[in-house]
């Protein structure tokens, strides 16, 4: 039974071309079948429902498919994940709700400053490459706090890195089924709560009765309906506009076109210099210290947070681990080195058509957008011609055509306006849409395995119940990941402001609280136990501390800290000022909006040597390693047996570290 | 044996040391000309803003395939390379 089984599996394994080719065919069938559809006069609401509902549907069944009862393809996918598919997973799990959606929309408002990004988020698997994952590959952990554990030992360590992994990925998961929510409702025209549960379900579908396994392999379908949607509409706008379909060389020319019309718009006095920031031009939003801590500390976040980490247990061998990063990388770029054309196109666009234009002749794509919420002209919702006519009469002195500081537009329309700005048929923009709920689900569902993965195997299993039996094992995992699932579903129906700003310090937060342990782990065998213990708790401490401080208590921050702050002196003496102010207002009414006006201010002023907090890593980096460097050489050294599993982990050959008991792996 | 695997280590670290500093480069020493780069055209685009939104991306896809092909050499030379 076992060896049919066995053979069955190698048979799937060894057929992943044909099953992937084929269901690639079939997603282009599909996609022309619902264009056909649409020709034949099918509204687009059952276009849009047809895609979201089938691509779910499909995720499902490869979900239900790869259910399992092992141990070992529960955790890490049984080891047997090529490097190209590993890749394609990895690729999935990493570009988010948010990287699909809204990337494009942060470089069209910052331009060369959004490019912080772009870099960030593809150069830290450099250091995942060189410094990491071929050695977690080798050591043969479930998770990244069983290396915590074994390689610095006891579980004290092991309850650090699960603190730290589940502060970083619990408000990143959060994000992702929020934008599920949000991409239903904007498209299907859902509630908003009610979108928020049907992703809940798509996403528990896919990886409670599979774990590792069954989300691998939804990731890699995943992955390829999440490229094919954001590169076809950008590949046909730029064959219209270029008659090449390559938009990456193409949008040359575009950012070209977009510096002459900013000329034009500052000659013609439809921008102020204040309001216009020309798109290729260096540091106009941060200023070059913060622009590449940010890019640090995307990079080094990267290469620390566990969902991706975790994905590189699953290859075969440790050969195919490095192979896997860079294909990992190769997969992340088609999209990210896309992202900026999309910027380019819709920048253009916008200049072109919409800049400098009389009040009657606006283009209609505007209002899809301004009923909701998302394109404001004079300060309105652009819903109809009448309405921006009524809002720019209001501003003083308004010409009557539409001016630079006019206009604002959300981040997220960015892509999802493309198809319709190039004219596309609906059948394009329902295709985005599905793109971006592949990337969102996709990366939820990594998180939430994670997490999960995390509080089963290091909590439960190695620190409760060491005896817990294979099935129970099982079950206790896929209780806490439907509990952890619906935590996160229940806090993203709540639309938590803050949570979702606290993404961006999932990044920070992993640099500091993983990256020194683990990279020192590897890389230096004196690194002992205290060592490691004391550099967690101080980088992440002062990372977190750094963060809330600058955020949540920034009067007591700055107060504290006012030395180390770059404010100018006119930002000085107006935090002077409306301290004065608090502390004379007369009642309580007056006292708690001077607080909110001093909180603000604040805000803009509590720093230490001008960095912004979401990259607070900048201090706990240095400051993670400095002390398990300093705290390790004062301590004795680790064992002779800890010193030999060090050198174990460098050397691909062998058996791995940890070998559970439950988990029957292939031998290597 | 002691010796070889010295050997070992020191070339895999050679080879990280090396990758790391391709890494520093593109992900900060080239982009501080960035002003002084835009001066200069490549492909329609200036140089600056091309190496931050295409240059350095490329530059780390290629880096990651070398390293993989470098490093496995290492494996199989130094007699520590997994069965295949």
């Amino acid at each position: 039974m076992a060896d049919q089984a066995q053979a069955a599996k190698g048979d799937f394994i060894s057929n992943l071309g044909k099953i992937y080719g084929l269901y690639t065919g079939g997603f282009f069938a599909f996609v022309i079948f619902l264009a056909i559809l649409e020709q034949l006069g099918v509204p687009n609401q059952w276009i849009g429902y047809g895609f979201v509902f089938l691509t779910i549907a499909v995720y499902a069944v490869i979900g239900i498919i790869s259910r399992t009862t092992e141990v070992g393809e529960y955790y890490v996918a049984g080891r047997r994940v090529p490097a190209v598919y590993n890749g394609m997973a990895t690729g999935a799990d990493w570009m988010s709700g948010a990287s699909f959606v809204g990337m494009a929309g942060t470089l069209f408002l910052l331009g060369y400053d959004g490019l912080a990004f772009v870099l960030g988020w593809t150069g830290g698997y450099v250091l995942v490459a060189i410094l990491i994952a071929p050695f977690l590959r080798k050591f043969g952990a479930f998770t990244v706090p069983d290396f915590f554990a074994e390689r610095y030992g006891g579980n004290f360590t092991r309850f650090l890195a699960v603190i730290v992994l589940i502060c970083c990925s619990f408000t990143y998961v959060t994000a992702q089924i929020y934008a599920t929510g949000i991409i239903a409702s904007r498209f299907l025209g859902m509630d908003f709560t009610v979108a928020v549960y049907v992703g809940l379900v798509g996403i528990l579908l896919c990886s409670m009765l599979g774990g590792m396994k069954a989300v691998t392999w939804t990731q890699v379908a995943q992955y390829i309906v999440l490229i094919v949607a954001y590169l076809l509409p950008v590949v046909i706008l730029s064959t219209q506009k270029y008659g090449i379909p390559v938009p990456q060389l193409t949008y040359g020319q575009a950012l070209r076109d977009i510096g002459a019309l900013e000329q034009n718009m500052l000659s013609n006095g439809l921008a102020t210099a204040q309001t216009l920031k020309p798109h290729i031009k260096p540091f106009t939003t941060y200023d070059p210290l913060n622009y590449f801590a940010l890019i640090l500390c995307l990079m080094v976040g990267t290469a620390s947070l566990p969902h991706i980490l975790m994905r590189y247990f699953t290859t075969p061998s440790v050969r195919e681990a490095r192979k896997s990063v860079a294909w990992s990388l190769f997969f992340i770029f088609l999209l990210y080195f896309t992202a900026p054309a999309y910027a380019a196109f819709s920048k253009l666009e916008v200049y072109s058509t919409v800049i400098g234009r009389d009040l009657d002749s606006v283009r209609p794509w505007l209002f899809t957008y301004g009923v909701l919420g998302l394109v404001k002209i004079c300060g309105a919702d652009a819903v109809s011609v009448d309405a921006i006519k009524a809002a720019c009469s209001q501003i003083a002195g308004h010409p009557g055509v539409i001016r630079l500081q006019d206009f604002s537009i959300n981040t997220d329309v960015i892509v999802l306006s493309t198809p319709e700005i190039a004219g596309m048929p609906y059948v394009i923009a329902g295709l985005v849409a599905a793109g971006g709920l592949a990337a969102a689900l996709s990366t939820a569902d990594g998180l939430l395995l994670a997490i999960a993965n995390a509080l089963s195997h290091d909590i439960y299993y190695k620190m409760l119940d060491r005896n817990a039996p294979t099935t129970r094992r099982l079950i206790v995992a896929r209780i806490l990941l439907v509990t952890v699932a619906v935590a996160a579903a229940y806090t993203a129906s709540t639309k938590p402001a803050d949570i979702l700003s606290m993404v961006a310090w999932a990044f920070s937060l992993a640099a500091a609280g993983i990256f020194p342990a683990l990279v020192l782990g590897i890389w230096w065998k004196r690194a002992n136990t205290a060592g490691c213990i004391v550099g967690m708790i101080l980088g992440f401490g002062i990372c977190v501390y750094y963060l809330v401080g600058t955020r949540y208590f920034a009067v007591h921050f700055y107060e504290t800290w006012s030395w180390l702050s770059t404010a100018s002196p006119a930002a000085v003496a107006k935090f002077a000022e409306l301290k004065t102010a608090w502390m004379n207002a007369a009642d309580e009414t007056a006292k708690s909006a001077a607080w909110v006006a001093l909180d603000k201010h604040a805000q803009t002023v509590a720093n230490w040597w001008g960095v912004r907090n979401i990259s607070a890593a900048l201090f706990g980096l240095p400051v993670g390693f400095l002390a398990i460097w300093i705290v390790s050489l004062l301590t004795a050294a680790p064992s002779k047996e800890v010193q030999d599993m060090v050198d174990a982990t460098r050397r691909p050959r062998g058996q791995t570290i940890i070998r559970d008991k439950d988990a029957a792996l292939p031998a290597h | 044996m002691e010796q070889g695997e010295d050997r070992y280590w020191r070339r895999t670290s050679t080879l990280m040391w090396t990758m790391f500093a391709l890494w520093v480069f593109f992900s900060f020493v080239i982009h501080f000309f960035v002003n002084q780069l835009n001066n200069i055209e490549f492909l329609g685009f200036p140089l600056g803003f091309y190496m931050a939104a295409q240059g350095s991306l490329i530059a780390f896809v290629v880096m990651l395939f070398v390293f993989a092909s470098a490093q496995d050499k290492i494996d199989r030379e130094e007699g520590v390379a997994e069965d295949e």
